[in-house]
């Protein structure tokens, strides 16, 4: 009986990885801790490359055990699981930025008994300048990537799936140029400031984690622009995209939820 | 233990030290190394409590002295107490228990050891995903200690805010400690929230054919509720805590009035996850203790869909109650009557828990081996520390107990005496599993009485020093409060010395206990499918899956 598995679960030799991201977390925190008081960057550096390794290998495995057909259609269920509580770990954590936001919004501390707070006159931003601007090219960037995954998994033309990918990461990438000059425009021109008030804090930290997500979401899709070129894809198989088109449409929604509440309600 | 595993685990096991412990991706020896680092720093966060209960021994300060900390109080000179080395000792107690002793051990090892185990599925979903679980709670808890020896507030190292880091004192607390406890936390956070993708997974996709999900056994489905709270609680508390780090480094005012920010804000932002989290605390083991009670009862369990579906009502209750931690800062009394009457209803679905482990046992024919001496005095500590949380959820009544020695009483009778025995009940009931040896009953039995009778004589006087009016989190008091204190001292030094010894019986069991040749070493009514293991399990369990008959106690339904 020994070592004879007479099942479909995906059961792993040992690994590196994980010890070695322990490893490079703490250094990255620890150097982090000291730069924020002054010490510079470089043990926060150091971490951070450990830990951009240790992911880049990491997952290079997993996609040569993908390669190697060590994902059987349960193992594909399982990773679908995974990817989807990920997410909604992630909504829950983008929920206490919302809460932040819309107690100051709705109950600011100007109207308690006795404050002495009076919010600061800044100029007003137009939502449907800019911010309108990106929410198009967002959604359209959303439904290149349903264009590349229905090429997909009707086993459409690759020329499709990788033309809908390479929209869908353009328009990503348009969508980070647009908000870092919507955020020089309003720092350098407007001056507005990330802190001094609870209002820059909330609309900095809660479109700023936003924008992260956009970054790291396009470049989970061009991974799998480049795993289409490679012919990893097929009309079955295909966890990595779907995974990668959840990502982005999950970071689609966010925006929404932000545009329509920060954007719109709190400042139109 | 690790010893013991390697040479009666070994069954032909050629991995090196190296491999297995470091870049393990086995889900019985990542949930060994969870219980052993568990241990390791419960013994540092137990350490601190002695050391603040011989301070709490007799009124004055004796030992926590600015000139030094001392250990013994006849040194001679001057003592000038030493507020912030308290304050730093009850919040490291704090947080190394809440994040890096009780999830670990409860929802770390055993939920990684036996849940699944008890659904039949030769390892988790994702075994590599599981190691970085362990290595970033290892890399969590070394930031935690290291905050504890790097410069904080009056300018001294160490972080002295407690636990739940409410601000401003967190906010605006000089040096670097409070960054390395908040990032600590971080950390612990996504290790807790990558076990629970793995848990979750698990549990949903590779359950033994046949096991629909009314017929999991009850532990992991407690380890899958768990893990459910800890996916949607611990997020949120990674975005408060990364509103205090901002608030401390980067001038953002989330919690700062003058720049219209509101610290209540983040009370209420802590609690919504905290509230879930005595439940994350407590949860798996009510399925521990329910499978104990059934074996030593030798009668299946009383009313299992209840005990299942009570288990999911906590849990959902535990997202809408928060407030009741909050009662005194000046909420309207519309929103102070609904905390306090959803608190209440959370007695309903764990009374139905409590009255049907107390219905398992009617009539049953109950054994007090060590395992169910533990969940004996689960039972009762647990209904006691129930009982008044009950009473504390009175808003009215709370006014009055509120940061009083009442609460503190209440908390440790929940988790120190509720968690902490489960704890023990569970490592009694599956070393032999898990060692492939066995301890011997009259040291277990011996610390189960040293630990009862020492937490009991430590917390239950603290009831009586609440209702006196004694506020926590001080390092001295007026002579009124003297004598409950002093006894409460004897009883913590008698709980550290029933530690001491059970370090003691794990040493002698794993090198020297009995060795266990039976697959099923209790009796008929353990029926989970570790029982029809080896003991310690091979390598790899079930590859080839368990049958239905294996596990399926009553195939009519």
């Amino acid at each position: 009986m020994a070592h004879e598995k007479n099942h479909d679960y995906h059961v792993l030799p040992p690994s590196i990885w994980p010890f070695m991201a322990g490893v490079g977390t703490f250094v990255m925190l620890f150097g982090a801790v000291l730069w924020m008081h002054g010490s510079g960057p470089w043990l926060f550096l150091i971490g951070l490359v450990g830990i951009l390794y240790v992911m880049f290998s990491w997952w290079a495995d997993v996609v040569s055990e993908a390669e190697g057909g060590d994902h059987t259609p349960v193992v594909r269920i399982g990773l679908r699981y995974g990817f989807i509580l990920f997410v909604i770990s992630e909504v829950m954590f983008f929920a206490a930025w919302f809460w932040s936001f819309f107690k100051h919004a709705m109950y600011p501390m100007s109207e308690y008994a006795g404050t002495a707070y009076v919010p600061p006159q800044f100029y007003q931003l137009d939502p449907f300048h800019v911010p309108l601007i990106n929410t198009l090219i967002l959604l359209l960037s959303g439904c290149a990537v349903t264009w590349a995954h229905h090429a997909l998994t009707h086993g459409g033309p690759r020329k499709d799936v990788e033309l809908g990918l390479a929209a869908g990461i353009v328009l990503g990438v348009a969508f980070t140029f647009l908000q870092a000059y919507e955020y020089w425009y309003l720092t350098a021109a407007r001056d507005w400031t990330f802190g001094g008030d609870v209002f820059f804090a909330n609309f900095f930290m809660a479109t700023g984690f936003h924008g992260v997500h956009v970054i790291i979401g396009t470049i989970f899709l061009a991974v799998c622009w480049f795993r289409v070129r490679a012919g990893h894809f097929t009309a079955e198989r295909h966890v990595g995209f779907e995974a990668a088109a959840w990502y982005w449409h999950f970071v689609d929604v966010v925006w929404l939820f932000l545009f329509a509440s920060i954007y719109i309600w709190g400042m139109g | 233990m690790a010893d013991a595993v390697t040479q009666g685990g070994g069954h032909g096991d050629t991995r090196g030290f190296f491999t297995r412990w470091f870049m393990s991706t086995n889900h019985k020896d990542i949930g060994i190394l969870y219980l052993f680092t568990s241990g390791i720093v419960g013994f540092i966060a137990v350490a601190f409590t002695v050391y603040m209960r011989m301070e709490l021994m007799e009124p004055g300060v004796q030992y926590m002295c600015l000139e030094g900390a001392r250990m013994t109080a006849a040194a001679a000179g001057e003592c000038t107490p030493n507020g912030h080395l308290w304050n730093v000792l009850i919040t490291a107690h704090g947080v190394l228990m809440m994040f890096f002793v009780v999830i670990p051990a409860l929802f770390g090892g055993f939920g990684n050891y036996f849940m699944p185990l008890h659904i039949g599925a030769p390892d988790m979903a994702f075994p590599r995903l599981n190691n970085l679980s362990y290595w970033l709670y290892v890399a969590g808890a070394s930031l935690a200690v290291a905050s504890l020896f790097s410069p904080g507030g009056a300018g001294q190292t160490g972080a002295g805010v407690g636990w739940v880091l409410y601000p401003p004192l967190s906010t605006t607390e000089t040096g670097y400690a409070m960054d390395l406890a908040i990032f600590a936390v971080h950390v612990a956070g996504a290790s807790s929230i990558l076990g629970a993708i793995n848990i979750i997974t698990t549990f949903l996709n590779m359950r033994a054919p046949g096991m629909t999900l009314h017929k999991v056994p009850l532990f992991a489905w407690s380890v899958f509720i768990t893990a459910w709270m800890i996916l949607l609680a611990l997020p949120v508390l990674a975005g408060a805590i990364t509103m205090l780090l901002t608030d401390r480094n980067f001038g953002t005012t989330f919690f700062d009035p003058s720049g219209g920010g509101d610290p209540v804000l983040y009370q209420h932002i802590l609690w919504f996850f905290g509230h879930p989290e005595v439940y994350i605390i407590i949860i798996p083991g009510f399925g521990i203790i329910s499978h104990v009670i059934a074996t030593f009862s030798r009668k299946p369990i009383f009313g299992y869909l209840p005990m299942v579906y009570a288990m999911v009502a906590i849990g959902v209750l535990g997202f809408v109650v928060w407030a009741h931690h909050m009662y005194t800062v000046g909420m309207s009394l519309t929103q102070q009557s609904y905390f306090m009457l959803a608190t209440m209803v959370i007695a309903v679905p764990t009374g139905i828990k409590i009255f049907s482990w107390i219905a398992t046992m009617w009539g049953g024919s109950v054994e007090f081996k060590t395992p169910m001496l533990w969940a004996f005095g689960f039972l009762f500590l647990f209904t006691v520390g129930g009982v008044t949380g009950v009473v504390l959820s009175q808003a009215a009544v709370d006014r009055y107990y509120h940061d009083t020695y009442y609460v503190v009483a209440h908390f440790h009778y929940v988790m120190s005496l509720g968690a902490v025995f489960a704890l023990f009940a569970g490592i009694y009931y599956w070393i032999g599993k898990m060692s492939g040896r066995q301890y011997p009953e009259w040291a277990g039995k011996t610390h189960f009485w040293a630990m009862f009778i020492g937490s009991n004589l430590t917390f239950f006087p603290q009831h009586f020093l609440g209702r006196q009016g004694m506020p926590r989190r001080y390092i001295d008091y007026p002579e009124a409060f003297a004598l409950w204190n002093w006894v409460s001292s004897i009883g913590a030094f008698i709980s550290f010395a029933s530690f001491v010894f059970f370090i003691g019986v794990i040493y002698y069991t794993l090198r020297h206990g009995a060795r266990v040749t039976e697959n099923n070493y209790w009796n008929e009514h353990a029926d989970t499918l570790e029982w029809t293991l080896p003991s310690p399990p091979p390598e790899h369990t079930f590859e080839t899956l368990p049958k239905r008959e294996d596990w399926d106690r009553s195939p009519a339904h």
